[in-house]
């Protein structure tokens, strides 16, 4: 009985799933979905060598520096970076001191409310303060860099790509989809999921930020500084993380050693 | 336990005589695990994943509490209090990374653990209230990794609630209705989210007491084995304690060191970076996918793409749920008396064909829904259904299988160089 009820059942999936197939197969046949100018454009990221990458990794607190001051100067116009607080400066290597007068002297202030007055007001941040949130009004959706190389793919590799990436749009482009010209206000960038976005190339020039530990500022460096730093945003504890893994699989690669050894032992005279 | 030979518990201890007299808790707990349960010689290392199953919970279960201690289930709170365990709770790193993997481990430990039971055939009799027991605790495991999921309220979190929830509005007249009954409101928003953490949080505590009675109905028979023939006396079996505690507390050794190679150093490999960015109901992800362990069962969903007197959408949600209650019926689908697969050619080849089968719905479920994506998922979907419901019955009356050893003991020394199961059913008859 459950035998002959299951055949059944099975019989009507299958059939089903044949029919849904069938129409499948015959509308790749006589209307085949086109290649969009995004199958043919979008480019996958370059590859990015940094200290953090691998089992090894770690951070080069230096580069992390270098790009805090990329992101103070240039990005920290319109990305927020909210998860990140100004005494985690400490550990890219800032005195206290430093990262107070950091805190005090961000151009953004912190917004505060008078519950007895009702009054709106601002005061200057303190280290235990988070980096105030940017408020943008222009065009597009400026988002907040402190989770961006973990919430994209192959994220440090799409940061660096995209931030060198701008082009003008190839000829074979749009001679193949004339439709898909660049709107006004936006610009071409194939490492970009739609091809154009809203962001202005944001690093223009070699030397737009100058950095005080020698480093030659071209574009490439100021991209792959800016991505180390937001690596560090986003993973603070990465190194640690790491000396701890090595830590714990040491340890239990002597315990199964161990464990091991004692089911050897407690086995040796039954055969199995 | 059933077995005459099993040993009894004596205490030699007298706290511990006093303890039996009034709580016999450590009695219990010496016939369960201990020295009380006599077990099958011959087990192999896939025997190990239930004791890995039940480390895997204790483990979810021990970091899920510390984290509900700094998490906060609001909409607006959320995402930043998952932030928050990660950069300022002491190791909230760790716990929040371990929570996530151990979830995926979970699961790679009870997919080898149902596959071990599909090879041995250890849902037949008369073990089939142990399968349908483990297929409750599957499901329990399901949901409440989905709810999950949802908790951290990221993109992928808020959308996987809202095609899941979906679900539930195929179903004709009333669907709409039940969907925002249980969601609370017409979209995911702060009500799911709070009935999720609190379901989130009782569920493991019910899968922990369904695996009691996954044990309890376990003993009553005994565990199966390789052969998949049954225990005749006593040389077959050796006590549990201290032999398979011995065997899993290497394998236990091994499963950290996997568990801890993901943690450390490949935290976010089975993640989706969209669950980085927080939930944003106006912004709808390019390709929402569940978890890698729902791929296979969400390229069911997606394989029934044409109506066929019912809509699409129905069929497919009536698809994946049945791929999965299916198994409630399977120990009587299959009705050939032979366990073990190493003694059912047929059997083993078409269990091997689903195997790959499962792994490319698998790919296809964590896929784009392109054309050559949906077309393998309705092949491979057909074989699904087709392998468990109209194969398996007829292959199980129409096989012939291989002669079975007598006993578990002359399986184990013809491997070690004594006469073959073969010879011996030949001397048989």
């Amino acid at each position: 009985m459950v035998r002959n009820l299951a055949m059944l059942v099975g019989a009507a999936f299958v059939t089903v799933l044949a029919w849904a197939l069938f129409w499948t197969v015959e509308g790749q046949i006589t209307d085949p979905a086109p290649k969009t100018v995004v199958d043919e454009f979008h480019l996958q990221p370059k590859e990015i060598e940094l200290e953090s990458n691998g089992v090894f990794g770690k951070f080069d607190q230096r580069q992390l520096q270098r790009g805090f001051q990329v992101y103070k100067e240039v990005c920290s116009n319109c990305h927020s970076l909210s998860h990140v607080a100004f005494r985690d400066l400490s550990q890219i290597g800032y005195s206290d001191a430093q990262v107070k007068k950091i805190a005090a002297d961000w151009g953004a202030k912190q917004p505060t409310f008078d519950e007895k007055s009702g009054d709106h007001a601002e005061r200057p941040n303190i280290p235990s303060d988070h980096f105030p949130k940017v408020y943008y009004p222009g065009t597009g959706s400026p988002p907040d860099l402190s989770l961006i190389t973990k919430a994209r793919e192959e994220g440090p590799a799409y940061v660096h790509s995209l931030l060198t990436g701008y082009a003008p749009q190839p000829a074979a482009l749009l001679k193949k989809f004339p439709d898909a010209k660049t709107p006004d206000g936006a610009f071409y960038n194939p490492y970009f999921a739609n091809l154009n976005i809203a962001m202005p190339p944001p690093l223009t020039q070699d030397g737009q930020v100058q950095y005080l530990d020698g480093t030659k500022p071209t574009v490439d460096q100021m991209a792959k500084d800016v991505t180390a730093f937001l690596v560090w945003t986003a993973e603070p504890n990465l190194a640690m993380r790491h000396t701890a893994g090595f830590a714990a699989g040491i340890f239990l690669l002597i315990f199964c050693f161990l464990a091991w050894g004692a089911y050897q032992n407690v086995w040796r005279d039954v055969k199995h | 336990m059933s077995f005459p030979w099993a040993k009894h518990y004596a205490p030699k201890n007298p706290l511990m005589q006093w303890m039996d007299e009034r709580l016999p808790l450590p009695r219990l707990v010496y016939n369960a695990v201990g020295a009380g349960y006599p077990v099958p010689r011959n087990l192999n290392y896939f025997w190990n994943f239930g004791v890995l199953a039940g480390a895997a919970l204790g483990i979810q279960i021990i970091t899920g509490i510390v984290l509900a201690m700094h998490y906060g289930a609001t909409g607006a709170g959320a995402f930043d209090s998952v932030e928050h365990i990660m950069r300022d709770v002491n190791a909230g790193w760790f716990l929040r990374y371990a929570h996530a993997n151990g979830a995926s481990m979970f699961f790679i430990v009870v997919y080898i653990h149902i596959f071990r039971g599909l090879f041995y055939g250890s849902y037949k009799a008369p073990r089939e209230m142990v399968w349908l027991l483990g297929v409750v605790i599957f499901l329990l495991m399901m949901a409440t990794a989905f709810m999950g999921y949802v908790l951290p309220w990221g993109q992928m979190s808020f959308w996987g609630a809202q095609v899941i929830t979906g679900f539930f509005s195929a179903i004709p007249g009333v669907g709409e209705t039940v969907r925002v009954w249980l969601l609370g409101g017409y979209a995911p928003g702060e009500a799911a989210l709070n009935r999720f953490f609190s379901l989130h949080y009782l569920l493991p505590f019910v899968i922990a007491a369904v695996i009691i009675l996954h044990i309890w109905a376990l003993h009553i028979p005994g565990s199966n084995n390789p052969t998949g023939v049954e225990v005749k006396g006593e040389q077959d079996t050796v006590p549990f304690h201290p032999y398979y505690t011995a065997k899993d507390g290497f394998g236990l050794g091994v499963f950290l060191l996997l568990f801890v190679a993901l943690v450390f150093f490949f935290p976010n490999a089975l993640g989706h970076p969209d669950n980085y960015i927080p939930a944003n109901s106006l912004s709808t992800p390019a390709h929402i996918v569940p978890e890698w362990y729902f791929w296979p069962f969400y390229a069911i969903l997606r394989a029934f793409t044409s109506d066929f007197i019912l809509p699409a959408k129905l069929w497919g949600v009536l698809a994946m749920f049945g791929s999965i209650l299916l198994l409630f019926f399977l120990p009587w689908l299959d009705s050939s008396p032979v366990r073990s697969a190493n003694y059912r050619p047929v059997f083993r080849t078409f269990f091997w064909i689903l195997v790959v089968d499962v792994l490319i719905l698998g790919k296809c479920g964590g896929s784009p829904a392109t054309p050559f994506y949906v077309i393998l998922s309705q092949i491979c979907a057909g074989y699904y259904f087709a392998h468990f419901l109209i194969i398996i019955p007829i292959i199980s009356r129409a096989e012939r299988p291989r002669p079975l050893p007598n006993s578990i003991t002359e399986a184990v020394l013809s491997k070690h160089g004594g006469t073959s199961p073969a010879q011996t059913a030949l001397a048989a008859e």
